[in-house]
């Protein structure tokens, strides 16, 4: 159990660590945004509903570490043209938690997201929960783990290719 | 204001080597197409997998129409439409479950999961009502071929497998990947909605042309095989089998590897337990011939395209509105490959997936071009001069040629001059 002291001041970290995160994804800074994940990182957006089991059913993105690495040299082209010209996002991150500390000792985080988007299409909002686990690596927070719960998941959505 | 376009004007406006871009884009047009297409031709609905045990359902689509697909007591399947017969409230709100019976929340009207209404509140309002005459709408005809599942509005036309004609043997190779002979639907859909029109989707399905440049940026990082098949010196085609029906045959390719599970881009070695049970299913010589020529790359018209190793179902909801279903196909008995195509699958499709955020970039911004009218047409003359009829008879062409998109605008035209 973390003191309150610890408490606030970890909560401090992983704050500026998501808020980092959202910089970079909202402009495009995909090698530093990949450099916050752990070698064994799993970015997880399910499709209908949190709680599905993504080893038997359809995610929106369920990627290993490797496979994070090629949606972002996909990117990274310049020729993946439905982020050539990139979406303009902006979003704002809050109610930024520590939930129920993991077994391997990794900082479990809960958190809130609302994302503008200007693309060709339209502008697009999108709305989600996030949950983290982070953890410390050579003393830098990393994402060892992060699911994007879209609110609305269970709905057709139009293409989600920046990173969300 | 729109007005219905004249059977006079189909000929006008669908020509053998382009078609007009208002074709795409007119509000008049989407409507006569819901009348002439989706209401009255061989849709598809669902997969009998997905209802597996009596008195499961799970909400589908007929264009905008929402239907449910069950299986009654009895073990039939049912297409009922999902509007209560009292004042057309929905009657069902979710995506699937079992249930024995639909009670509309608005006044309590209770349909049995095979359409008949079994009961209403306050029943002495309805002294001497036939409730027969009450039941849930339901679609015509339901008639389904190896699990897929089609319906028709129309009370009398061709049958499934007459509609289904030629391309029927491209769903006989589809099972065969099964050692048990059968696909299953299990894996849950993605949904995936375009600001476009369905045909845009309808025809890239079968178009080998676009691969190398719109897919250029995945090629490129990925150690995908693809990019080769579709390339100019590809011995891959494209076929028309008739009644709107189009492939793309890789086989030719995939013969040319000669190494069975070449098609999924892995070896027989690397799945071994799927390997042992296609020949103890098939035998050693008809199992490799199997796994070397691979699942189909077939678009059945209006909206059933199978590739290889997913199923997309295509909704149109608007003019300019249209949702892609997406799944992974899984073959009864393949429990290892059917991961793997659960993982490459989640990789290529869908609204983030590497494939198809790029293919629905180009169905929006196509969309948006043709609301320009200068020029008016859509050219779709690529390989008109060398396209070529095969041994069955049916008219293939190089992969990249434009043969796909010209045989689904004749079956379109003569849909839509029908009356």
């Amino acid at each position: 159990m973390l003191s309150r002291e610890s408490s606030a001041t970890l909560l401090d970290a992983v704050t500026a660590f998501i808020y980092r995160e959202a910089r970079f994804q909202d402009e495009h800074q995909y090698e530093a945004w990949e450099a916050l994940w752990t070698d064994d990182g799993v970015y997880w957006v399910p499709a209908n509903g949190a709680d599905i089991d993504p080893d038997k059913e359809m995610s929106i993105i369920y990627d290993n570490r490797s496979r994070i690495a090629l949606r972002v040299r996909q990117l990274l082209t310049g020729k993946h043209f439905t982020q050539t010209p990139q979406s303009r996002l902006r979003r704002l991150v809050s109610n930024i938690e520590l939930l129920d500390p993991q077994p391997g000792g990794d900082i479990a985080v809960g958190s809130n997201s609302m994302i503008f988007e200007s693309s060709l299409r339209d502008d697009t909002i999108w709305a989600a929960r996030n949950e983290y686990r982070l953890r410390h690596v050579d003393g830098e927070l990393r994402m060892a783990y992060k699911k994007v719960i879209l609110v609305n998941n269970e709905k057709a959505l139009y293409t989600l290719s920046f990173l969300v | 204001m729109n007005v219905m376009p004249r059977a006079s004007q189909w000929s006008e406006l669908i020509r053998p080597d382009r078609v007009h871009g208002s074709l795409y884009s007119d509000p008049a047009i989407f409507e006569a197409e819901l009348q002439n297409i989706w209401y009255r031709t061989w849709v598809y609905v669902g997969h009998e997998s997905e209802v597996p045990n009596a008195n499961d359902y799970v909400v589908k689509s007929i264009g905008p129409q929402s239907v449910i697909m069950t299986r009654d007591e009895q073990g039939k399947v049912n297409l009922l439409l999902n509007r209560c017969s009292h004042r057309g409230n929905q009657v069902c709100s979710y995506e699937k479950g079992n249930a024995r019976s639909f009670t509309c929340p608005f006044h309590s009207w209770t349909f049995a999961n095979d359409g008949r209404l079994v009961g209403y509140a306050f029943p002495d309002g309805y002294e001497g009502q036939d409730k027969s005459q009450l039941a849930l709408g339901r679609v015509t005809r339901v008639e389904s071929y190896r699990g897929f599942v089609f319906g028709s509005f129309a009370a009398e036309g061709p049958t499934l497998r007459e509609h289904l004609g030629g391309a029927i043997e491209t769903i006989d190779r589809l099972v065969r990947t099964s050692p048990e002979g059968e696909v299953e639907i299990t894996a849950g859909f993605l949904k995936h909605r375009v600001k476009a029109n369905w045909k845009f989707i309808l025809e890239n399905e079968c178009d080998g042309y676009h691969p190398a440049f719109v897919h250029t940026s995945i090629f490129g990082v990925a150690d995908s095989m693809i990019g080769k098949l579709y390339g100019g010196a590809s011995t891959a085609l494209t076929r028309d089998y008739g009644e709107g029906h189009t492939e793309i045959d890789l086989r030719p390719e995939f013969r040319k590897r000669d190494a069975p599970m070449s098609w999924f881009g892995t070896s027989a070695e690397r799945l071994p337990d799927y390997t042992a049970r296609m020949k103890a299913a098939y035998g050693e010589k008809e199992a490799r011939e199997i796994m070397i020529d691979g699942v189909p790359h077939v678009m059945i018209f209006p909206n059933l395209f199978i590739a290889e190793i997913q199923m997309f179902v295509i909704q149109p909801l608007a003019v300019d509105d249209s949702v892609q279903h997406v799944t992974a196909l899984q073959f009864k008995g393949a429990p290892d490959l059917n991961r793997r195509l659960r993982q490459q699958t989640m990789g290529s499709v869908g609204p983030a997936g590497f494939l198809l955020a790029d293919d629905s970039e180009m169905y929006e911004r196509c969309h948006r071009g043709v609301l320009a009218r200068n020029p008016e047409w859509i050219f779709l003359g690529r390989g008109e001069k060398r396209e070529r009829t095969d041994e069955a008879g049916f008219t293939v062409g190089h992969v990249t040629d434009e043969v796909p998109s010209r045989g689904i605008w004749r079956h379109y035209r003569k849909l839509m001059e029908a009356r």
